[in-house]
C-alpha cells in the first residue's frame, strides 16, 4: 500500500519537474508570440491588451527590418553554399590524400571553433582593413563562410568515417568515370553528412551576432538590427517577426521529423 | 579450340616506396580459364589483380588483355571487371540499383537494363531480392550481388579477390560450387586470388603460387600438388615430410639421398651425385615397417596416433628430433614408442633442386656422414 502511494508521488514530482524545465525552456517564446498579438504599446508589455494583427501590418511597413531580414536570408544562403562547397572538398581531400603536415592542418581546424567569437570578429576586422575588402555583404560572407568550414568538414568528416574508398574503385571497375563517380557514388553517400554540415552551417550564420557586428559596415543583418531596437526595449514588430521565424522553423521541423519531405522524395 | 592467353603479364615489377612486392612476375591466363593465385598472406595477391584492374601501376613490366597494353588505360577503359574482398556494395542503392549502375551509366535502355538484372538475379539465384539493400542482405548474398554487378558488363575477365575469405566453411563450399558453375556457363575468365590451398586445388584449371612476390610455380592442381617445384610449393599446399640432403648415388632415374637420419630414395630425372637437394614424402604415401626396406636407411619411435574416422594420423619421431606425418586407412595399430622403419615407392617421393633463397641447414651433418 504504501509503496503504491510513494511511486505515485515520485511520480507526481516527476511530472512537476518536467514541467518546470519545460516552462523555463518554452516561455520565454511563449511571451514573445503573445506579444505579437498583444495591442499595448507600454513597455515591456506586462498586461493584455487584447488581440491585434498591427504588429504583422507594422512589419510588412518596416522597410529596414525587412530589409536586415532579407540581408540575413542572403548571407546564410551564401555562406552555407560556399562554405558547403568548400568544407567538403577539403575534408575528402584531407581523408582521401597523405601529406606532410596533415595532422598540423587537422589540429589547427580546431582553432577557429574553439577560440571567443570576439576574437574572432576582431581579427577578420583587422585582416579586411589590411588588404581592403570593404566592410559590407562581401566581407559578411567571407567571415560567415570562415567560421562555418570547420564544422562543415567535421561534419563531412565524420561520414568519411568507416568510408569505404573501394566503393569508387568498384565503380570505376564498372566503367565509370572520376567525374561521374563522384557525382554518382562519393557524393550520394557523403550526403548526410553534408546535408548535416549545411544545416549547422545555416544555422550559425543566421543568428551570428558577434563576428557579424565586427564585419558589418553599412549592412544591417537581422541579428544586429534586434540587437540596436532593444536599447529601447523590444519592437513589437520584432516580436511578431521572430514569431513568423519561430513557425517557419517548427513547420519545417515537423516536415523532416516526420519524414513527409522523404515521403515526397520517394513518391517522385 | 584455340585457347589462346588473353591476360598477359610480362615480367612485372612493383615497388611501393623500397617495398619490393611483386617481382618480375610472368604469367599468361588462357580464355576460358578458371586460374587461382595462391599465396600466403601479404605475398603481394591483391597488388597483382589490381595492377590488372589497373587500379595500381606496374613500376616496370606490362600487361595485355586481349593483346592490347594496358599501360595508358584506366581502370574504366578496362574490360575487365573485380568483385572486391570486401564486396565494395553501393550503400546508398537496392540490390537492382547496385547490378544495374554500370548499365544504366552505359545509358542503355530501361526496358533492356530490366531484362538483363533479372536474367543475372536468377543466375546467381537472388530473385526476388532486387529491393533490398544491401545493409540487409547476408554476406553470402552479398558476395552475390557483388558477383552479379561484376558479371552485368559480361567482361573478358573476371577478377575475384578472396571473395568467399568472410563466409563460414558450409556456405564457402557451396559458393565455391556455385562460382564454379558460373563459370562454366558464362565461358568467362576468372582470375581467382585465395590462400586457402583446399579451395584452390578443388577450383582451378590452373593454379598459380606465390610467395614473397614471386611466382613459384604454375600448373594444373595435381602437378603442384604432386610435383611441387619448390619446398615452398610443397610444404604450402598440404601437409608434406621434407627432407633435406646430399645426393649420395644416381644409378639411372633412381636417385639415393644422404640425410640426417639416414639414407632415403627417390626416382627423378637430371641430378648429380654430390648435388644439394630436398625431398618431400606426403603423409599418405609413407609407410612404415618393422624390418628394414631396401635403399631406405631411416627409423624413428611412434610417438602418436590419432584414429579420425577412415584414416589413421601417427606421428613417427626421427632420432634427430624431426617429427614424421604418416596417414594410413585406418588398420592395424602401430606399437606405440615400439621402433619402425620408415619408406615409401621412390616414385611417390618429391626431389626438389633448391632455390637461391632457401637455405639447406641440414647439408652440413649430411655431408659429415
Ligand atoms: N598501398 C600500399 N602501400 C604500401 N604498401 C602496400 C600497399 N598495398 C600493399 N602493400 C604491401 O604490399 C605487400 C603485398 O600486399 P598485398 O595486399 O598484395 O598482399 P596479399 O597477397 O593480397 O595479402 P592478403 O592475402 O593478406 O590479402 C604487403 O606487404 C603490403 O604491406
Ligand atoms: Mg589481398
Amino acid at each position: 500500500m504504501r509503496r503504491k502511494k510513494s511511486e505515485r508521488l515520485r511520480r507526481r514530482a516527476g511530472a512537476v519537474y518536467c514541467g518546470l524545465i519545460y516552462a523555463f525552456l518554452f516561455l520565454p517564446i511563449v511571451v514573445i508570440v503573445v506579444n505579437s498579438f498583444n495591442a499595448t504599446e507600454s513597455k515591456p508589455y506586462l498586461s493584455w491588451k487584447g488581440f491585434t494583427f498591427d504588429w504583422y501590418g507594422r512589419l510588412l511597413q518596416n522597410a529596414a527590418l525587412l530589409d536586415s531580414f532579407r540581408n540575413t536570408l542572403l548571407l546564410a544562403a551564401v555562406s552555407t553554399i560556399l562554405s558547403t562547397i568548400i568544407g567538403t572538398i577539403a575534408a575528402v581531400g584531407m581523408f582521401k590524400y597523405r601529406f606532410r603536415g596533415k595532422s598540423v592542418i587537422d589540429a589547427l581546424l580546431y582553432i577557429p571553433v574553439v577560440i571567443p567569437e570576439i576574437v574572432l570578429g576582431i581579427a577578420l576586422l583587422t585582416l579586411f582593413a589590411t588588404v581592403n575588402i570593404p566592410r559590407g555583404m562581401l566581407s559578411l560572407v567571407l567571415a560567415h563562410v570562415t567560421f562555418c568550414i570547420p564544422f562543415v568538414i567535421f561534419n563531412v568528416r565524420a561520414r568519411l568515417d568507416g568510408y569505404d574508398q573501394s566503393i569508387e574503385e568498384a565503380s570505376m571497375d564498372l566503367g565509370v568515370g572520376r567525374l561521374k563517380t563522384f557525382f554518382h557514388i562519393t557524393l550520394p553517400v557523403l550526403a548526410p553528412g553534408i546535408g548535416g554540415g549545411a544545416l549547422l552551417a545555416f544555422t550559425l550564420s543566421i543568428d551570428d551576432v558577434i563576428v557579424s557586428y565586427f564585419t558589418n559596415g553599412q549592412t544591417k543583418t537581422f541579428p544586429l538590427k534586434v540587437m540596436e531596437s532593444i536599447k529601447s526595449g523590444v519592437a513589437p514588430d520584432v516580436n511578431a517577426l521572430s514569431t513568423l521565424i519561430l513557425v517557419f522553423t517548427v513547420l519545417l521541423v515537423v516536415l523532416t521529423q516526420s519524414g513527409l519531405i522523404r515521403r515526397l522524395r520517394r513518391k517522385r | 579450340m584455340s585457347k589462346h592467353a588473353l591476360v598477359q603479364i610480362q615480367k612485372i615489377n612493383k615497388f611501393y616506396g623500397s617495398n619490393h612486392v611483386v617481382r618480375d612476375l610472368t604469367l599468361d591466363v588462357r580464355e576460358g580459364e578458371f586460374l587461382t593465385i595462391l599465396g600466403s598472406s601479404g605475398c603481394g595477391k591483391t597488388t597483382t589483380l589490381r595492377m590488372v584492374a589497373g587500379f595500381e601501376q606496374p613500376t616496370d613490366g606490362k600487361i595485355f588483355v586481349g593483346g592490347v597494353d594496358m599501360a595508358e588505360k584506366e581502370p574504366y577503359e578496362r574490360d575487365v571487371n573485380t568483385v572486391f574482398q570486401s564486396y565494395a556494395l553501393f550503400p546508398h542503392m537496392s540490390v537492382f540499383g547496385n547490378i544495374a549502375y554500370g548499365l544504366r551509366m552505359k545509358r542503355i535502355p530501361k526496358k533492356e537494363i530490366r531484362k538483363r538484372v533479372m536474367d543475372i538475379l536468377d543466375l546467381v539465384q537472388l530473385g526476388g531480392f532486387e529491393r533490398r539493400m544491401p545493409a540487409q542482405l547476408s554476406g553470402g548474398q552479398k558476395q552475390r550481388v557483388a558477383i552479379a554487378r561484376a558479371l552485368i558488363n559480361r567482361p573478358k575477365v573476371l577478377l575475384l579477390d578472396e571473395p568467399l575469405s568472410a563466409l563460414d566453411l558450409k556456405l564457402r563450399k557451396q559458393m565455391q560450387l556455385e562460382l564454379k558453375r558460373l563459370q562454366r556457363k558464362l565461358d568467362i575468365t576468372f582470375i581467382y586470388v585465395t590462400h586457402d590451398q583446399e579451395e584452390a586445388l578443388s577450383m582451378s584449371d590452373r593454379i598459380a603460387v606465390m610467395h614473397d612476390g614471386m611466382l613459384e610455380q604454375v600448373g594444373v592442381p595435381k602437378e603442384i600438388y604432386e610435383a611441387p617445384a619448390s619446398k615452398f610449393v610443397a610444404t604450402f599446399i598440404g601437409e608434406t615430410n621434407l627432407f633435406e640432403g646430399m645426393v649420395s648415388a644416381v644409378d639411372g632415374d633412381a636417385v639415393s639421398v644422404a640425410v640426417e637420419s639416414g639414407t632415403i630414395c627417390g626416382r627423378a630425372e637430371g641430378f648429380q651425385k654430390g648435388e644439394v637437394v630436398a625431398v618431400s614424402v606426403r603423409p599418405e604415401r609413407m609407410r612404415y615397417s618393422t624390418s628394414p626396406v631396401k635403399g631406405f636407411t631411416i627409423q624413428g619411435v611412434v610417438r602418436e596416433q590419432i584414429y579420425v574416422g577412415s584414416v589413421l594420423k601417427s606421428i613417427v619421431v626421427l632420432p634427430n628430433g624431426h617429427e614424421i606425418k604418416l596417414e594410413r586407412l585406418a588398420g592395424d595399430v602401430l606399437p606405440m614408442d615400439g621402433p619402425v622403419y620408415l619408406s615409401w615407392q621412390p616414385q611417390d617421393a618429391r626431389l626438389i633442386h633448391p632455390r637461391d633463397q632457401e637455405v639447406y641447414h641440414a647439408v652440413e651433418t649430411a655431408v659429415m656422414e
